[in-house]
């Protein structure tokens, strides 16, 4: 790794930290903005009562004060008490989330790049045939699909017409019940990922050491494995930050449309409640994960490929 | 004159002057073609393209024309009539069956107009209720997308042209704004600029009718979403700047403006086009989105990603509720993702991949 790489990398770590902080204190800001704060959906109680709950959350602090405050907290993994969901921290609701909303997003997104990789290499290699037609049609479908319309689509078909999975994903129907779920989330990235393999496969089929390996003898089932599929997967690397971001923000309507108890439905319960804590606690572990997958991804990239040159 | 064998001299003789019919077979047979036209040829020929331009086309009229003329509105309770009890048998009808009242009516031998669609369980017409969600979803993306554009132009420009020190501020800016996870931050500021004041802020004025949800919306997309397209732009303009056309015209004698106006930005056209088309179906999908969560358009007002979530309510019994919009909503993204893809095309003959 030379330096030029190096500088590239510290680089990219230094803008994600700037990302990670902005995204702390939009978060913060934003939140504090709202008239109303976090008690008024309840009866609202009275000023002594409202005060003393002001005062044991730290909401009567000076704003610049609170801010530091939380700033230190979160660097210390605490994310304080929730305000709606008496006696539980942020951390543990987000922990809990995760549990579930980790197992469905790598699932989702293992499948995604499996069936994906398989598809693009095969309608590459058959282009112009039948089954290159059928795959980049249902792809192309599936790419223009919003998540939730899949997701509902799935539900109408498989639960209410045909009735062969359970359409809630909660613990109690078991794994049957996060099938659906993990396919919804799948769907897109894999029609995505089929395409780009689909056009690097091709580009790379194209190039001149493929040919000279066809001369020198080369088994065909040597060049696909051994030089054209591991070359066309380059891009492919790049694709994995976005998919995450992708599967993160999908778990979001898809954990509704399911009823999965994870991360996705807390944030999302959280932002109706004004649950300030677990609206930035999840905001900010929701954000980490994204810019971090993203840089890895960018570094996985530079290092695999070095012909790549980035400004 | 006297001929010399030898002489240089050209022989006028041999030359004829040219007949009218010379001079019509001389004349350029094709009509000259500007960048559009030759964009456009380009457009029609491309079959795929053709077909999602025409799709949009008629989805947008009948989105603007059938409420005109539909005799039903998209707020319009049917059971509801001032000063008579709630007729509940106008909720949730199937397609093509009728209230009560409107049933006595056919039986006396009066014409109804059919619900198409049947209608919701707040007994409003969903075929209309479909129609009117189309044409927001189609609105929305539309307004986005130019605010996006004027915002990404006016910045992209401005740190192509200045350089230096300003080009990498914005840069900088421009970088951490695209690293955010859009989506989150979307959800945030959707949640709370309405909260926050905006709904004061637009009482009394046009802005009221469209909404304090929808206005957000659109301060979401101008501050997040104008990074790409500055980019975009940014970028055309510094390689364009090295343009051997551009040295030319410096030395013909124009001026920075001359250039500016009349190389640099009709070379960005295309690229500008090109993006806008796209960025239209990814603001219809975000609002659908956003709508979905419950964090879009104004209840009554619908949009289809409202139209499916309320769908999701009682999907055991009317599923087709959840797939009309679902539909429409996927060939308008689907068309509109395949004409943008038919314009880059078309015109943009350098990115022929």
């Amino acid at each position: 790794m030379n330096t030029k790489t190096l500088a590239y990398i510290l680089k990219r770590i230094g803008l994600a930290i700037l990302t990670v902080w902005v995204v702390i204190t939009v978060t913060f800001f934003v939140m504090h903005a709202v008239p109303g704060g976090p008690f008024l959906s309840e009866k609202s109680p009275s000023p002594a009562v409202r005060a003393a709950l002001e005062a044991k959350y730290g909401l009567d602090k000076p704003r610049f004060e609170q801010y530091t405050t939380y700033l230190n907290d979160i660097l210390h993994l605490d994310f304080g008490p929730s305000i709606k969901q008496r006696g539980q921290q942020v951390s543990t609701i987000i922990m809990d989330g995760m549990k579930v909303s980790v197992k469905l997003g790598v699932i989702a997104a293992g499948c995604a790049l499996a069936c994906g990789v398989v598809l693009g290499a095969v309608a590459a290699l058959r282009r112009n045939k039948l089954i290159d037609r059928i795959i980049m049609v249902v792809t192309t479908a599936f790419v223009s699909m919003p998540s939730f319309i899949m997701g509902s689509l799935l539900l109408v078909v498989f639960v209410v017409k045909l009735q062969l999975l359970p359409g809630n994903g909660s613990a109690q129907s078991g794994p049957a019940g996060l099938v659906l779920p993990i396919i919804t989330l799948a769907l897109y990235p894999m029609a995505y990922i089929t395409r780009l393999t689909r056009s690097s496969m091709l580009d790379v089929l194209g190039q001149d050491y493929i040919r000279t390996a066809r001369a020198k003898g080369v088994s065909g089932r040597r060049i696909i494995f051994g030089h054209a599929l591991k070359n066309s997967l380059i891009p492919v690397i790049t694709y994995v930050g976005p998919m995450l971001a992708y599967i993160v923000t999908g778990s979001l309507v898809v954990e509704k449309i399911f009823a999965v108890a994870g991360v996705g439905r807390a944030f999302v319960n959280s932002i109706i409640n004004r649950d300030y804590p677990l609206v930035m606690g999840t905001t900010i572990v929701l954000a980490v994960l994204i810019v971090v997958m993203n840089l890895l991804s960018d570094i996985l990239y530079k290092v695999v490929d070095p012909r790549i040159s980035f400004d | 004159m006297s001929k010399k064998p030898f002489s240089l001299h050209v022989d006028l003789s041999a030359f004829d002057p040219a007949s009218e019919q010379d001079k019509a077979y001389m004349v350029q047979m094709r009509p000259s073609s500007t960048f559009f036209k030759d964009g456009v040829k380009r457009l029609v020929k491309n079959k795929v393209a053709f077909v999602s331009l025409i799709m949009i086309v008629l989805i947008a009229l009948s989105s603007v024309i059938l409420p005109m003329v539909w005799p039903y509105s998209y707020d319009q309770q049917l059971g509801v009539v001032p000063g008579k009890p709630v007729d509940s048998s106008y909720n949730n009808l199937a397609p093509f069956t009728y209230g009560r009242a409107e049933q006595k009516k056919i039986d006396a031998g009066e014409k109804v107009f059919p619900h198409v669609f049947g209608t919701d369980a707040m007994g409003r017409d969903y075929f209309i209720r479909v129609v009117y969600g189309a044409r927001i979803s189609l609105a929305i993306g539309f307004f986005a997308s130019i605010i996006v554009l004027i915002i990404g132009i006016t910045i992209g420009s401005v740190a192509g042209y200045c350089g230096g020190k300003v080009d990498i501020f914005i840069m900088r800016i421009v970088d951490i704004i695209y690293s955010l996870p859009d989506m989150l931050m979307v959800i945030l500021l959707a949640t709370t600029l309405k909260a926050s004041g905006l709904e004061k802020a637009i009482e009394g004025t046009v802005l009221e009718k469209i909404g304090a949800n929808i206005i957000s919306l659109f301060i979401v997309f101008g501050v997040l979403y104008w990074v790409s397209m500055s980019r975009l732009i940014r970028g055309q303009i510094l390689s364009l700047r090295e343009q051997e056309y551009v040295l030319a015209a410096q030395a013909a004698g124009a001026k920075g403006r001359w250039i500016i106006a009349k190389h640099l930005i009709p070379n960005c056209i295309s690229v500008v086009i090109i993006s806008t088309a796209l960025q239209i179906p990814s603001a219809i999908f975000t609002e659908s989105y956003l709508s979905f969560l419950g964090l879009g358009v104004n209840a009554p007002m619908p949009s289809l990603g409202s139209l499916a979530s309320d769908a999701l309510n009682g999907i055991s019994s009317y599923p087709y509720r959840l797939v009309i919009p679902a539909v429409i909503i996927s060939l308008i993204v689907l068309s509109l993702n395949l004409l943008g893809d038919g314009l880059r095309d078309a015109f943009d003959p350098k990115l022929n991949a």
